[in-house]
């Protein structure tokens, strides 16, 4: 899990105000599969990136990022390109709500301003810790709490509520089985 | 917990509350918490999606329960009875999860809006959490309640779980003091917030009424407030629970006992407090496209209309028949007008059967459905075509929403479109 949580990544830079018709224009709101999604993704404003995303990346900006339309169709993009994490310096509440929801990793960083196109990031999100290895620095971001992460590890809000539910009816055969005893 | 208790009183909202107990710890605005959920809401247009999402969620699993029958709710009420093969497809898959999963809080096509039954039959009581698939699930914010909207997905894990992510939101208070004047109802009331703060003002923080207006209000007007919270983009839309609040419920859930504490203390932090006197306030209209583009009546008056719609979760109870019917005073809709009335429910419906509203409204000319949402959200019947202009007293005027893309509606009061029904123009409810 540290691997994967740490592995480099690289930068795709954005401004402030991104809302989820870039992201996702609204004409492929008819496809929902996130590889399918992912062929369209900032395809109005930055042409070059269905082509040129490479599972692992990162996206960052600067303020508000994903405002706009409610769609779950702009992470869900995002996800399909194999879009890492989205460090920002603020989110829309609804993106951030969508993005945990399907698995998307975010986070919270004053500091987007001094990260450029191209640079190489390492990511600790547990800690929140975002170490630049192109102009050797490091920020600090806000981590998110412990149970939305669990949330964004296990894939989204539905495949975390299964393993909940899977946890749930496994201690409840073994406390029968202790009962049997 | 308890020493936590003592430290964090004295200076939380009554969301804070209610999202303190629900996470099982002190909470503040801006924490994310996971939250039980006391009653979870669906209908026939956003419960099919929710009830697969389930399924995924337990398709592993031997035995394919939801966290707790009681405590689910499930209705049909926007496309009733079914209107087309897809709503009656969907009413078929839902009524095989309710029976599948035990859940007896289910009500086919016959009850109601799900936004006035959920309070009528007695599935709210202050300082619950609430959910609902459904944007106007904060209505039952009028009784002290924190209810608010979620989408299929997250009703999918509520289902499973009976536990929700949150962040608990700051509150936005506003404080609505003075008289209404005559013929001016809780309808221009939120209409005037709403225009003043715009569709964005209370965007993701709980909106909390009180003051001297919100108090003289009862239970049916405060519903009408807390309904369009959303319509100004908050998530909630709490009013604190008091004597009339206590008396409603217990009309509807005997062993209830109010909790007084269910208040916002009196240190509590604001994101903003807003004041009003509305003792002056003239009844109010909001003009196409959008619930925030409100207006003073005179603005607007002598608009002419094709058609008036009285009904929805917003206006659809028996008070407002009442006011809409007193206003008409046995007079006639206006010629070359169509006048629909859908009372919100079905117990709302019988008192203004036995009341004899139903019949005044059918001998004015109007046409009297039975409980459902109607024209409101323009799913089956009552549609506005090309160029016509409609007055609702409904909760939203969007484009195309109740018909034609080019279609123009106003929003108001009963009182105001009983008014203009009879005219055939918009009218100010004073003046007839
Ligand atoms: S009456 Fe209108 S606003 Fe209310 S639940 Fe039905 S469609 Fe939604």
């Amino acid at each position: 899990m540290a691997g994967r949580e740490t592995l480099p990544g690289r930068v795709w830079k954005f401004g402030d105000d991104v809302d989820t018709d870039a992201i996702i224009p609204g004409r492929f709101l008819i496809l929902n599969r996130p590889e399918e999604l992912a062929k369209h993704a900032f395809e109005g404003v930055r042409p070059e990136f269905k082509d040129q995303v490479k599972p692992g990346d990162i996206i960052v900006a600067g303020e508000n990022f994903g405002c706009g339309s409610s769609r779950e169709h702009a992470p869900l993009a995002l996800k399909g390109a194999g879009v890492r994490c989205v460090i920002a310096k603020s989110f829309a509440r609804i993106f951030f709500r969508n993005s945990i929801n399907i698995g998307v990793t975010l986070l919270e960083c004053p500091d987007t301003d001094r990260i450029a196109e191209g640079d190489v990031l390492e990511i600790d999100e547990a800690q929140g810790i975002i170490t630049n290895q192109t102009k050797n620095e490091i920020y600090r971001a806000k981590p998110l709490p412990e149970f939305l992460m669990d949330i964004v590890r296990s894939g989204g809000l539905i495949d975390f509520a299964r393993k909940m539910v899977e946890r749930m009816s496994r201690e409840k055969t073994r406390e029968k089985g202790r009962e049997a005893e | 917990m308890i020493m936590a208790c003592i430290i964090m009183s004295g200076n939380l909202t009554i969301t804070e509350k209610i999202f303190s107990r629900a996470a099982g710890r002190p909470c503040q605005a801006g924490d994310y918490v996971l939250a039980d959920i006391d009653r979870a809401m669906t209908h026939d247009i956003t419960g099919p999606l929710a009830v697969e999402g389930f399924y995924e969620i337990m398709k592993n699993q031997k035995d394919k329960k939801v966290w707790d029958p009681e405590k689910i709710v499930v209705l049909f009420d926007h496309q009733v009875p079914a209107d087309s093969l897809n709503a009656a497809q969907n009413h078929i898959m839902l009524r095989k999860f309710v029976n599948d999963q035990g859940i007896s809080n289910f009500y086919d096509i016959f009850q109601g809006v799900c936004h006035q039954v959920m309070p009528e039959m007695g599935h709210v009581t202050p300082g619950m959490l609430v959910v609902g698939s459904d944007s106007h699930t904060c209505a039952y914010g009028a009784i002290g309640a924190f209810a608010t909207g979620i989408g299929s997905t997250d009703m999918a894990a509520a289902f499973a779980l009976g536990k929700l992510w949150f962040r608990v939101p700051e509150t936005l208070k506003f404080q609505v003091d003075g008289r209404l004047g005559d013929r001016v109802y809780s309808k221009d009331v939120i209409l005037k917030l709403i225009g003043d703060v715009g569709a964005d003002g209370a965007r993701y923080q709980a909106c909390e009424y009180g003051g001297e207006i919100v108090r003289d209000l009862d239970v049916s007007q405060r519903m009408t407030i807390s309904n369009m919270a959303i319509e100004m983009g908050g998530k909630a839309g709490v009013i604190e629970p008091d004597r009339k609040t206590d008396d409603y419920i217990r009309q509807r859930v005997p062993e209830y006992h109010p909790d007084r504490d269910m208040k916002s203390d009196e240190g509590a932090q604001f994101s903003a407090v807003r004041k009003y006197d509305l003792s002056e306030m003239p009844p109010q209209v909001a003009c196409p496209h959008n619930v925030d583009n409100v207006v003073d009546i005179d603005r607007v008056e002598g608009k002419k209309i094709d058609q008036v719609f009285i009904g929805s979760c917003t206006n659809g109870r028996f008070e407002d028949l009442k006011i809409a019917a007193d206003v008409m005073g046995g007079r006639p809709v206006a010629k070359g007008v169509r006048m629909i009335v859908i009372p919100a429910s079905r117990t709302e419906y019988m008192k203004a059967l036995k009341a004899g509203l139903v019949e005044q409204f059918m001998n004015a000319g109007a046409m009297v459905e039975a409980p459902c949402c109607g024209p409101c959200m323009g799913g089956s019947f009552g549609l506005l075509g090309p160029g016509e202009v409609g007055l609702s007293t409904s909760n939203r005027n969007f484009k195309g929403r109740q018909g034609s893309p080019d279609a123009f509606v106003y929003l108001g009061s009963p009182a105001t479109a009983a008014a203009s029904a009879i005219k055939g123009c918009i009218t100010d409810p004073r003046s007839v």
